[in-house]
């Protein structure tokens, strides 16, 4: 049983989390035409937008309402609608997704109420554009939260409801912020070997995976469209990855009646297995040979892999359910997790963290416990901690802005597996320790002990 | 009106600034950010503007009372570079959940947090930064932080520029007057000459004022201190002893410049180190004043030796160069250097300036501009994203020199792109900082990558080329023509 310690300290030191708004924003990138609204102070976009920029390399849409002192006193409702319909007329988008931030939602308007007036007495002006709400102030919750809020408001708003006669190949996934763009792409190609069509909300394959479009782009340009997320209630299916996946996915249950699996990780062996079976018994098509392959060749990685993991201590420092995909997989090749750090305490999934002792904190907590460790594992931001321990870092999540290609790294099923397996494997072979008399000398160390 | 209100208002009608005395007095209390556009807008805020002037101060804890995003979004982003103390890399804030907010529980954290942040990492100071929700909710960091001082027995410095009072440049200037009321004046230096002068507004990136420093130790100059690049805070607490000042980035610290002049009589003149006559002209300027200020007139020649020995090298490494640069066209989109001073230097090898922005120069900037340019539909206040990325696919520049922000418009343009914002990692002040600068722009132009990702595939070329391919035996390999190659989705369809 994990012991899960919460933050006392008042100072946080070297932020381990993204903001909420943010994490909204990301989903909203995987719709196609969408551009994501935060309404705040112009700061707030800006910091969240040069972020986007450095870990994706790429141009991102992302609006602001730009609150003033006066308009956050007296009430943004006018900014709101101004920047909606700025932004309907300058790009004519097909999805609006806002998201709230701290400075909004500490004065608290009724802010879809204020939507809904503006949908109403704006209907005309605004037609062929959706609105969305996510209510993701940034003194609660963190990425994780703020995406699958944002996917839900998206179930919420947009998906038809009701029972609807379902397609018989159609189902529905919901993947979590974690998944990259390549995780993305191979899980599509992974279903549609079953013959099966699926709609991936959000999907950033298409919208974030750095092409060059040959004019310019004032939204997204690929990803879920609308009407795929409209007729949700179609699949026959859905499959939530990761446990912060599960709201969203209920309310689909409800609101159409699509009854949905969750599975915690599709990393390591066994939870690609199950998912693979789900798949056959979906579509009823036996496992493609392709797919036989792709599992011996993990079955090959873990056999010459697990010399480098065994007995490795592992520090990791990431968002609650990533977190959980790379902690089992670590003490699924024989290591041992010797620090964990996450961000926030509400997530079901940390109880069943194969560690004992998980801190909710920051990247300072994460400092002061993973001395000793063979590996750290956390995003950009670990750089200073992994430089003064003498540590080597192994980036994953969100931000990576000193690394390119973190978006077409595969970290799931078979493949993603074995990736994993070879990439921590080598920054554990390229920093092993040459073997000196004065570290094997069994009477020194004999005299240390003592 | 609040006291904060007052001091906004104050940079406002700041008389040093020459934009402010073009305005009549009723403009000019509304300052010079526009309004912003909700849904049409860009940039940072003023709590940005503020903490992008004190960060580089290298021996400072920087604490923003904040919920998580102004800091979260935020830390460790900029490329100024520290001789010695790392302390300003290191990210602290109060990380306020909805239950401080709530329950009124702020001030009391940020307290805890001043504590646990002297405890742990002594610091000659820590700076404490407001920001929009923390003033929303009315805690009063002023009292805090003088609480903080008495208690824990070491400057604690409110920075009080929220995010929602303006824009980055305001906050810029709230910085500098948060220097001017808490620090600069609090140490008296016990080592004061008359060789000892100020930098303002010089940010240290990749670690450029180092290319200039050691000129000015040959000439026997000290730097007092260079506010805020590779700055430890007793540097800035004693900077009111220094007999002149250079002011390298005008719009962000003018208030400092000149109220410095005021309180102290330390003259100063606006320059930059961008180019290679711009940094003989500020280093003939720099002796200039401190001679008119007690110095040893010998400063002068010495000064005029030292330069007649760089500029030849310089010009020499520079203009090794004009065969390959001579004729390219630059498009300058950045508010963040002192364009005038980089046109001057690219135009001096014969390179021609297509566009540059003047969003945050001065009047004199932009008369300075326009006479080198001769041309003055060349200068913009902004360009829109769109308007860039057509002016750039069109190939009507062959590269751009901009800041992060804009870096994607240029390569999804296909066009090459330098980066002279905040985040380069090149040093490009000075003399040899001009070198490297060239040198950069040349191996940007001149990559091979350009010819690569510019030419379409071949099978979209005309039909002719199915005969330039080798064809198999048969003809099987065939390429079709392009009009037929343009393929919908139904064409996958089983």
């Amino acid at each position: 049983m994990v012991r899960i310690y919460p933050q006392t300290k008042s100072a946080a030191i070297n932020p381990l989390k993204s903001s909420q708004p943010l994490g909204a924003a990301l989903a909203f990138l995987g719709v196609d035409g969408a551009i994501p609204l935060f309404h705040g102070s112009q700061g707030c976009t800006s910091f969240a937008l040069v972020l986007c920029v450095r870990h994706f390399k790429e141009t991102v849409p992302l609006q602001t309402t730009a609150m003033d002192e006066v308009a956050t006193v007296l009430g943004g409702a006018g900014h709101l609608e101004e920047a909606i319909l700025n932004l309907k007329t300058r790009t004519n988008a097909k999805l609006i997704g806002i998201c709230t931030t701290a400075l909004v939602e500490t004065r608290a308007e009724d802010f879809s109420r204020q939507i809904a007036n503006i949908k109403m007495m704006r209907a005309e002006e605004l037609a062929g554009t959706q609105i969305v709400l996510a209510n993701t102030p940034d003194f609660d919750g963190s990425l994780e939260e703020g995406w699958a809020k944002a996917v839900a408001a998206m179930i919420q708003g947009l998906t038809r409801r009701g029972q609807q006669p379902c397609k018989p190949k159609k189902v529905a996934i919901l993947p979590g912020w974690h998944l990259t763009v390549a995780d993305i792409e191979h899980l599509r190609e992974m279903v549609e070997s079953f013959g099966l069509k699926p709609v991936i909300l959000p999907d950033v394959s298409n919208s974030l995976d750095g092409t060059v479009p040959d004019r310019w782009m004032r939204t997204t340009y690929g990803g879920t469209s609308i009407e795929d997320i409209e007729e949700l209630g179609t699949t026959v299916r859905c499959i939530a990855v990761g446990e912060h996946m599960r709201r969203p996915a209920e309310l689909l249950q409800k609101l159409t009646g699509v009854p949905y699996i969750s599975f915690q990780s599709l990393t390591g062996l066994k939870n690609v297995d199950q998912f693979v079976s789900l798949l056959s018994e979906i579509s009823g098509v036996p496992v493609p040979a392709k797919i036989h392959r792709y599992r011996a060749q993990l079955q090959d990685a873990l056999l010459d892999g697990h010399f480098h993991f065994a007995g490795k201590k592992i520090a990791i420092a990431a968002e609650p359910d990533q977190l959980y995909q790379l902690a089992t997989f670590f003490t699924g090749l024989g290591a041992e997790i010797n620090a964990a750090v996450t961000t926030t305490g509400s997530s079901k999934i940390l109880e069943k963290v194969p560690t004992e002792s998980l801190q909710i904190g920051d990247l300072g907590d994460f400092e002061d416990l993973a001395g000793g460790a063979d590996l750290l594992v956390t995003h950009s931001h670990g750089r200073q901690a992994a430089e003064r321990l003498g540590i080597p870092l192994l980036r994953v999540g969100f931000p990576i802005f000193d690394r390119l290609g973190s978006q077409h790294k595969l970290t799931v099923l078979y493949q993603g597996t074995r990736n994993l397996i070879f990439e921590a494997a080598n920054i554990l072979q390229a920093n092993r320790h040459t073997p000196a008399p004065e570290i094997l000398d069994p009477v020194w160390k004999q005299g240390n002990a003592t | 009106m609040s006291p904060l209100t007052v001091k906004i208002q104050d940079t406002f009608v700041e008389p040093a600034c020459e934009r402010n005395r073009s305005k009549d007095p009723e403009t000019r209390k509304k300052g010079c950010s526009k309004p912003l556009t909700p849904g049409a807008a860009a940039g940072g805020c003023a709590f940005d503007g503020a903490k992008v002037v004190l960060q580089p101060i290298t021996d400072v804890a920087h604490l923003v009372h904040a919920p998580l995003a102004c800091e979260g979004n935020s830390w460790d982003n900029r490329g100024t570079a520290s001789s010695g103390p790392t302390l300003w890399r290191t990210s602290f804030t109060t990380d306020l959940t909805e239950l401080d907010v709530v329950m009124g529980n702020s001030e009391r954290k940020l307290l805890k947090a001043i504590g646990e942040i002297k405890e742990a990492y002594a610091p000659p100071a820590i700076f404490v930064y407001a920001t929009c929700v923390t003033s929303l909710i009315g805690d009063d960091i002023e009292a805090v932080c003088k609480r903080a001082t008495e208690k824990f027995g070491l400057p604690v410095v409110p920075i009080n520029a929220p995010g929602f009072v303006g824009s980055k440049n305001l906050g810029n200037k709230l910085a500098g007057e948060a220097l001017l009321d808490h620090v600069i004046g609090t140490v008296e230096p016990n080592d004061a000459g008359p060789y000892d002068i100020n930098i303002l507004g010089e940010f240290n990136l990749s670690g450029e004022f180092w290319l200039v420093k050691p000129l000015l130790d040959k000439l026997g100059i000290r730097v007092r201190a260079c506010i805020p690049g590779d700055a430890r805070y007793r540097q800035i607490a004693s900077s009111h002893r220094a007999r002149a000042a250079m002011m390298v980035c005008s719009t962000a610290l003018i208030n400092l410049a000149r109220k410095m002049e005021e309180r102290w009589q330390i003259p100063f003149f606006e320059g930059s180190f961008y180019g290679i006559t711009a940094t003989s002209e500020a280093l003939r300027r720099i002796a200039d004043l401190l001679v008119k200020n007690g110095a040893d007139a010998e400063l002068l020649d010495r000064t005029d030796t030292l330069i007649a020995e760089e500029e030849a090298i310089a010009w020499k490494k520079v203009e090794a160069y004009r065969p390959r640069l001579e004729g390219k066209r630059v498009l300058i989109n950045t508010g963040g250097v002192k364009s005038w001073s980089l046109v001057h230097a690219l135009m001096e090898i014969g390179m021609e300036i297509v566009g540059t922005s003047v969003k945050k120069s001065t009047a004199e900037d932009k008369e300075r501009i326009k006479q080198m340019l001769k041309d003055e539909h060349h200068m913009f206040e902004s360009m829109a994203p769109h308007e860039l990325y057509a002016m750039l696919s069109e190939h009507r520049a062959d590269i751009m020199l901009s800041g992060g922000r804009t870096q994607f418009i240029a390569l999804k343009a296909k066009t090459p792109w330098l980066d002279i914002n905040q985040e380069r990692h090149h040093p490009y002040a000075g003399y040899d900082g001009t070198v490297e600068l060239v040198r950069q722009i040349d191996l940007a132009i001149h990559n091979p990558i350009w010819s690569e990702v510019r030419e379409p595939p071949p099978w979209e070329h005309d039909p002719a080329v199915a005969e330039e391919l080798p064809s198999t035996q048969g003809g099987t390999a065939s390429v079709a023509p392009s009009k037929s190659r343009r393929h919908n989705v139904a064409d996958f369809a089983e």
